[in-house]
């Protein structure tokens, strides 16, 4: 087991030139009227990934599945299933099985029937049938629930049945509608390694949609951030969050304190003036040219806040404890800076200390390293 | 406020009640009436009920009205039912508005003009008027009624449900019967009652397009009635009537039914 938990921390296909995307969009458009919801998009997906289709309402992830699916036709462009051109191809001949985020279950079926639909679908003998249908049930954690029918069932319960009644054609590529929306944040954070258990045990490939940036990071192994139809940026969870490709994909994921300034000393080891005057060392100003405007982009958790300006403090900023809020396991600082701004830092609380806080209009200093921010040109 | 308003309330209610309900009730009672005279009370008796089993004439036109109301009833309701599909699903098709306008006219128009036209339809095109023609003409205007019925179920049916069964591998087809159909069942049966009651009740479109041997019950009612009542016409109608109380509340109990399930569910979350 230990083996096979390493094999999948290098799980890593997009950066092998020679592996075969599994999924491909080219130049996917979709339009509805004048609305166009996918906007000339590509992306590739490999096979055995978990995908992760984030945005906020309306940004075109859901059009983009059902695309897969084959609920919806692309206006222009092209959709490749394992290298097999998706056009014209209706639902019901996809090897592709979609969880909707309603659910949508059959009412008038029981766990088993909903369970057993796909597989009588296809002819599959009755025997065959039961022997599947009891495996799923197994796989779910279900079996008591067999015969009953969906609305005697709670939220939890019928989650884990539509999830059964996908997996049970053994598709090649699982579609899902943001599927722990429905659940509340307990279950949700459970069934969230559930589901990564079971995509890895089955070996599938997990396209899923989501608004919730925390149920992507966890889960997904890749992430797409789209936004008014366009993929901002694909990225593992740690490179979203650690390199964000621009202000957009900064702000949707986490908490961020963006500096908008110009670029005094381009290079490694680069100066940044902001608009009050303040100069930032940072480490790597990337591409971006003597001149231009940038936004310099620092998380929460990398700025410290202290009473005295810190000796080795590469970059500092002086203000006043604005708000606090205590969290228990972090406590969160919103520092006025003197222009009006707030910055936002985030101190973990490692060692208990209920004296010498900082408290409300406090002054404060908080600071950074050269290294804790990203140069944003966008 | 319980007080005043609560007498207002029970008067009202009372005389609301009088006013739909005595003739029934008055009807009801005397086809029990030991007397022939229909409005002298003269002590409880089944016998009009025995006459009017005995009556020839009076049981042919039942019989004549059972095969017409069940047989108009289904096929309107396939027809309903399909129309119903169409205009929830395909909210996009040309002359969807027409089709809409044509499937609803027949609920507001009067019935004289309906079988006037049905009348002058068959008579152009030299259909010879009997049994057929009272079942078309009863699939025409209680078809609308099956329409109205099953859309406003389709409309709150959750149209993942069947992009569920296609993505299991369904035909549109199968998914249609396998899942759509089964779910609005109910609220097709509602509409398989109403349109059946109607045809049931129906003597005006029943008398412009019915011909020799094909007389209706209400036609029949209404043509004795006019040679005089007798309690055995009181007694037919007890029977229409008992008929149309069950199917209304049948069809009324299962989209009931329904209802709760579906709440049951929703609030289940």
């Amino acid at each position: 087991m230990a083996s096979l938990g390493s094999t999948r921390r290098t799980f890593a296909p997009w950066a092998d030139p020679t592996a075969k995307p599994y999924i491909r969009f080219e130049n996917v458009t979709k339009r509805f009227g004048d609305f166009t919801a996918v906007d000339d998009l590509s992306l590739t997906i490999y096979e055995r990934e978990f995908f992760a289709l984030l945005g906020a309402s309306g940004c075109g992830k859901t059009t983009l599945l059902r695309m897969l699916g084959g609920f919806e036709q692309p206006t222009s462009g092209r959709i490749f299933l394992d290298g097999q051109d998706m056009k014209g191809i209706p639902p019901y001949r996809r090897p592709v099985n979609m969880m909707f985020q309603s659910y949508a279950l059959f009412p008038h079926m029981t766990v088993e029937a909903n369970i057993a639909f796909g597989l009588k679908q296809d002819g599959m003998p009755k025997p065959q049938i039961a022997e599947r249908v009891a495996r799923m049930l197994k796989l779910v954690k279900l079996e008591p629930f067999a015969k009953r029918k969906p609305h005697q069932l709670s939220g939890g319960q019928r989650q884990r049945v539509a999830l059964a009644r996908s997996l049970a054609k053994r598709p090649k590529v699982l579609l899902l509608d943001e599927p722990l929306g429905a659940l509340d944040k307990k279950l949700r954070e459970e069934t969230q390694f559930e589901l990564m258990d079971l995509q890895y045990e089955l070996g599938l490939t997990f396209v899923v949609v989501t608004h919730d940036q925390e149920e992507a990071m966890t889960m997904a192994d890749r992430i797409a951030i789209m936004d008014k139809g366009k993929v901002l940026q694909v990225a593992t969870p740690a490179e979203v969050y650690e390199a964000p490709s621009c202000r957009f994909v900064a702000d949707f994921v986490g908490s961020i304190n963006t500096f908008e300034g110009s670029v005094t000393r381009a290079g490694s080891a680069a100066c940044i003036r902001d608009r009050s005057g303040a100069e930032f060392r940072v480490a790597d100003a990337g591409a971006a040219a003597a001149g231009d405007t940038v936004w310099l982009a620092v998380r929460p958790e990398k700025l410290r806040v202290s009473r005295e300006r810190p000796a080795d403090a590469e970059n500092a900023l002086d203000g006043e404890v604005w708000d606090i809020a205590y969290l228990g396991d972090m406590t969160v600082y919103n520092v006025k800076l003197d222009d009006g701004r707030i910055v936002k830092a985030s101190t973990i609380n490692s060692i208990r200390r209920l004296e010498d806080a900082l408290t409300w209009h406090d002054r404060a200093w908080v600071s950074f390293s050269a290294d804790a921010g990203v140069v944003l040109t966008r | 406020m319980a007080g005043t308003w609560g007498r207002f309330n029970v008067v009202a209610l009372a005389l609301g009640f009088a006013f739909l309900y005595l003739p029934i009730v008055l009807l009801v009672i005397y086809s029990f009436n030991e007397s022939r005279l229909v409005t002298v009370w003269a002590g409880f008796s089944t016998k009009w009920y025995v006459a009017m089993l005995n009556n020839r004439g009076l049981m042919d036109a039942a019989w004549v009205t059972a095969r017409v109301a069940f047989l108009s009833a289904t096929v309107a309701t396939v027809l309903g039912t399909m129309a119903a599909v169409a205009l929830t699903r395909y909210t996009r098709f040309r002359g969807r508005l027409l089709f809409s306008g044509i499937v609803f006219a027949p609920l507001v128009m009067p019935e004289v003009i309906t079988g006037l036209s049905l009348l002058l339809l068959f008579v152009a095109i030299n259909f010879d008027r009997g049994f057929a023609t009272v079942t078309i003409a009863h699939i025409t205007f209680s078809m609308c009624f099956v329409a109205v019925v099953v859309q406003s179920r389709l409309i709150t049916f959750d149209r993942s449900l069947e992009e569920a069964a296609l993505d299991l591998g369904a035909t549109p087809v199968k998914a249609f019967f396998q899942v759509t159909l089964p779910v609005i069942l109910p609220a097709v049966i509602a509409g398989w009652m109403l349109a059946f009651t109607l045809s049931l009740d129906d003597l005006v479109i029943a008398s412009f397009t019915s011909g020799p041997g094909a007389t209706t019950l209400p036609m029949k009612i209404y043509s004795q009635v006019r040679l005089g009542v007798t309690p055995e016409i009181n007694a037919v109608s007890t029977v229409l009537i008992a008929i149309v109380a069950v199917g209304v509340v049948v069809a009324s109990l299962a989209n009931k039914r329904q209802d709760v399930l579906r709440q049951r569910e929703a609030g289940g979350e």
